[in-house]
């Protein structure tokens, strides 16, 4: 019997055959917790589990990217207590500015084929644009891991998604991840990783759009095969390949030739309807950012449409790059100057405003079209606050015309 | 008597806890009082002991923070019955010894501000002259809510559950 991505991914890690459905206890590869959840992580170490040393510190990595720079003196206390805790146990640290954990991971080729990847987020399934198992856990798992080095898991059925033809013009990776969630719906890969099949031409940032929003249909994991224009920079282990005698739950076809940008509309991402469904809904804000769309290319996009251009008037325009290496990216090809000089704000790399915590937290009134991941009522601030999630392009086209607007017809 | 808080469907962790009160952005306070603060803002303030939440399809999807399971733990909530739970919180729940149970009788008959009568070591849930059994739990799930959460469980056994 064949084997799906996950399984065997987990069938190395735990050193034995594991089908979808058994259970098995692995010494995860990469553990990885952000300035959010790592002060929470160590007291649990510490007071519930009354332990000062970390099994494998190497494998550990701290990323500060929740609140970075520190908004208040507790996240600043708090996050002096990870530095000190990393000094101490010899853990690397991505400091402030630096950039999202998922994407950094990825940057610095932590993040591998064919690793187990857990982190203290659910977007953790982002690793899985490289052809690494990743997954989000809460507190107590990652403290456990750190204790033990060790985590267990069921091993997950798979969803498998094959794509068929090419993005049109003004479409791309983040429509995808949109129609998938329309399709699947917000639970319909409860347990399970989601597979990406016939995308071998697609970019790595591309990837990352995809195997992010995995979660937000419930998945546990979110898997692009590492083969194709990634394998030269990613090479995947001897032992991690397609099987085409792999046993999936079910099988989701997607054509992106008729494929149109999409919008999630408040107040799901599951929620998703075309641009032509909602073009005209007036915003107030426009966020480009996250792990799901703040890399270069994504600024690349939007400053191609804003070229020569101005945001229209009464729209703020807060851009948050995924990370310092893809600022610079920007910085260097100009990129940067046609979204500033288009009236764009820029705001240190990190997760910035996703969760409504600094840098641009809505308020009762604000109507926000993000490029972000999640469009949960108060997620980015108010509760009264609408959200709106669509792609860099259709992002770009809204701020230029002050309502959510088709990139095609500009 | 516990009441009966009953909610609908896909209740994501920002409801039950907002982002913006993680105990990360809070140091001081108690996240407990938190617990769907915005979203139920009377379960924030009147919520008992021993209440129990009953939800349809998917509760708890979105992220993984562990604060909106301790804060509900935090309220002694005496057990959570939906249709079905999303992933990462069924596992934050039972590692923080909170029973959940998927349940698709019980969540049918309760309503909202019932007063039940919930008896977990006798696998019953009482209302009014009705009993319902409570669905029996996966063993994994029976054995780590047993040692009351999953640290109790590995400083127990010294090991994790299904490991040899």
């Amino acid at each position: 019997m064949g084997q799906t991505l996950s399984e065997q991914i987990l069938s190395h890690a735990a050193g034995r055959t594991v089908r979808s459905g058994d259970f098995v206890v692995i010494e995860p590869d990469v553990v990885m917790s952000h300035d959010s959840l790592t002060p929470g992580i160590i007291k649990i170490l510490r007071q519930e589990l009354g332990i000062e040393k970390v099994k494998y510190p190497e494998r550990l990595v701290f990323s500060m990217d929740h609140v970075a720079p520190a908004s208040t003196v507790g996240t600043a206390d708090a996050q002096n207590l990870v530095r000190r805790f990393a000094q101490e146990h010899n853990i690397r640290l991505f400091e402030v500015g630096r950039g999202i954990c998922h994407q950094v991971l990825v940057e610095e080729k932590i993040a591998m084929p064919g690793k187990v990847v857990i982190g203290s987020d659910s977007h953790s399934t982002s690793y899985g644009a490289v052809g690494a198992f990743g997954t989000g856990m809460g507190s107590t798992d990652v403290a456990l891991a750190w204790a033990t080095g060790k985590t267990w898991l069921r091993v997950p059925e798979t969803l498998r998604v094959t794509v068929k033809g090419r993005f049109r013009i003004g479409v791309d990776a983040k429509d995808l991840a949109l129609k998938l969630c329309r399709e699947i719906t917000i639970d319909g890969a409860n347990y399970m990783t989601v597979e990406y099949h016939g995308l071998d031409w697609l970019p790595l940032s591309n990837r990352q759009t995809l195997a992010s929003m995995a979660v937000e249909m419930g998945a546990k994991a979110g898997i692009v095969p590492p083969t194709g224009v990634i394998a030269d920079d990613f090479p995947a282990p001897s032992w991690l390949s397609i099987d085409p005698e792999a046993v999936y739950a079910r099988t989701v076809v997607v054509n992106l030739n008729d494929l149109e940008p999409q919008v999630s509309v408040p107040h799901a991402v599951d929620n998703v309807a075309d641009v032509s469904d909602v073009a005209g809904t007036k915003v107030s804000v426009i966020f480009i950012g996250t792990c799901t769309n703040g890399r270069y290319e994504d600024l690349r996009i939007a400053a191609d449409i804003l070229r020569g251009k101005r945001v229209a008037s009464g729209v703020r325009l807060i851009i948050t790059p995924a990370s310092s290496r893809e600022l610079n990216r920007a910085a260097i090809d100009g990129t940067l100057s046609v979204l500033l000089e288009a009236g764009a704000t820029l705001t240190t790399p990190g997760c910035g405003m996703c969760m409504g915590r600094h840098q641009g937290t809505l308020g009762e009134e604000d109507v926000c079209l993000s490029t972000a991941n999640r469009n949960f009522k108060g997620r980015m601030g108010s509760p009264k606050a609408r959200i709106y999630l669509a792609s860099p392009a259709v992002a770009a086209a809204t701020a230029l015309k002050g309502v959510i607007a088709d990139p095609r017809e500009l | 008597m516990a009441r009966v808080w009953k909610f609908g469907a896909d209740i994501d962790t920002d409801q039950i806890v907002p982002g913006r009160y993680a105990p990360y952005m809070r140091p001081d306070a108690d996240v407990g009082e938190a617990a769907f603060i915005e979203a139920r803002p009377e379960f924030a303030k009147t919520a008992q002991p021993g209440d129990v939440i009953v939800a349809l399809e998917n509760f708890g999807c979105g992220s993984s923070r562990e604060y909106a399971v301790e804060a509900l733990r935090r309220r002694k909530v005496g057990a959570i019955f939906a249709l079905s739970f999303a992933r990462i919180f069924y596992r934050n729940a039972l590692n923080l010894g909170i029973p959940l149970f998927q349940a698709p009788e019980i969540v049918e008959a309760l309503q909202d501000g019932d007063e039940i009568t919930l008896d977990i070591p006798n696998g019953r849930l009482i209302r009014g002259e009705q009993v319902f059994q409570l669905p029996e739990l996966p063993k994994f799930a029976r054995d780590i809510l047993s040692a009351g959460g999953i640290i109790p469980y590995v400083r127990k056994y010294g090991r994790f559950p299904g490991e040899a």
